[in-house]
């Protein structure tokens, strides 16, 4: 197994959850009720908390730098993650949809980890799935509630998955080490885990009125995987690390 | 509405809207109780509010298990919860005066008996 592949595949795992994890917390102290502002704050944690867990895979065994360097200073072209969780957090509508169309993908994404071939992420997928599972509890419940809800609440969902749809396929956008990491049995690949996703939201889709948009190939947003970034997330990786450039080299 | 209180300020309970009155009453009080470990009894530690049984244990898992050892949550509407009126609370007020009551007395009074009883032979 080339350690390149392991790399590209923890990179972009790492800086999803890195990235949400940020968006995220911006719903912190002006959530929609007290309650959910928690939740969704504590989740936004839980992914920083991945994304850590990740980074620190990458230094201590494939030997990158340390998981604060990973995080707070790179480029933004050496970012890996997809498009769809640099969109800014629009509405509440669309924040659950993202929540709801990305956390299914991550929470199989991790049931398949368990069975690496690459044991440190093996591990972690076992012992983190949980939370996974709890952050696509929360999404479904949102999801099948706001459906069931108000002609508005119907109406704003829908047009949010419209919105979210493109970019939530370039999730499973491939890299060019996708065979080598099937190969290794490291991971099944992106694309038996769409077919696995889309099994998974449609009858929760279903149970909630809400139609998938039916979009040309053409339309997917891929990217991200590559590094190429939307216009949004240069501004939020200036905003995550502003209090760090301000001394750079200050132990904190 | 001017408050301090975010769940005021946010939800703006009363904002009238095509002179419709906008109330919270689809988002009710759960009374949420936690347990640590299986088998062992679950404990009320207070309420979220939600309008459904299943969002309310979404928000109770992180409101009350988010921090420490949680091995389940249990909700029930605040208004299924039967108590009795302050006004009786006289039923309960000499209670805590019949230690009789409590079998740790006994044990107790045995105890401080023996001592007693030791302590006068040998003075």
């Amino acid at each position: 197994m080339n350690n390149e592949a392991l790399k590209d595949l923890l990179y972009k795992m790492a800086d999803d959850a890195l990235i949400i994890g940020h968006r995220n917390s911006e719903w912190t102290g002006i959530g929609p009720m007290l309650e959910e502002d928690l939740a969704f704050s504590s989740m936004a944690q839980d992914k920083i908390g991945h994304a850590v867990a990740l980074y620190k895979i990458l230094h201590e065994v494939l030997g990158e730098a340390d998981p604060d360097t990973l995080g707070f200073k790179r480029e933004e072209k050496d970012f890996k993650c997809c498009q769809f969780i640099e969109q800014p957090i629009g509405e509440y509508d669309f924040s659950i949809v993202r929540q709801f169309l990305f956390d299914h993908a991550e929470h199989i994404r991790y049931e398949l980890l368990t069975q690496s071939s690459f044991q440190p992420l093996a591990q972690l997928a076992k012992k983190i799935r949980g939370e996974i599972k709890y952050h696509v509890m929360h999404a479904d419940t949102f999801i099948k509630q706001l459906g069931n809800g108000t002609e508005e609440s119907k109406a704003r969902l829908q047009s949010s998955l419209n919105h979210a749809w493109p970019f939530a396929l370039g999730i499973f956008e491939k890299s060019e080490f996708e065979s080598a990491l099937i190969e290794a049995e490291v991971f099944v690949g992106e694309d038996e885990l769409k077919k696995r996703w889309l099994l998974k939201i449609s009858p929760v889709l279903e149970s909630a009125n809400l139609k998938i948009p039916a979009i040309n190939e053409s339309k997917i947003v891929y990217g991200g995987r590559k590094g190429f970034h939307s216009e949004y997330l240069k501004p939020l990786l200036e905003e995550m690390t502003e209090v760090l450039r301000t001394d750079i080299n200050a132990e904190w | 509405m001017n408050s301090l209180d975010p769940r005021v300020k946010r939800l703006d309970f009363k904002k009238l809207e095509d002179g419709e009155e906008r109330t919270n009453s689809h988002s009710i009080t759960w009374e949420v109780f936690h347990q640590e470990k299986r088998g062992k009894q679950v404990t009320h530690v207070g309420i979220v509010h939600a309008s459904s049984p299943e969002m309310a244990l979404m928000m109770a898992k992180e409101v009350f298990g988010r921090r420490g050892k949680t091995t389940n949550l249990w909700v029930t509407k605040t208004s299924d919860v039967y108590t009795f009126g302050s006004e009786d609370e006289d039923i309960f007020e000499t209670t805590p005066e019949k230690t009789f009551r409590d079998p740790a007395f006994y044990k107790v009074r045995d105890r401080i008996e023996k001592f007693q009883n030791r302590n006068k032979v040998q003075s």
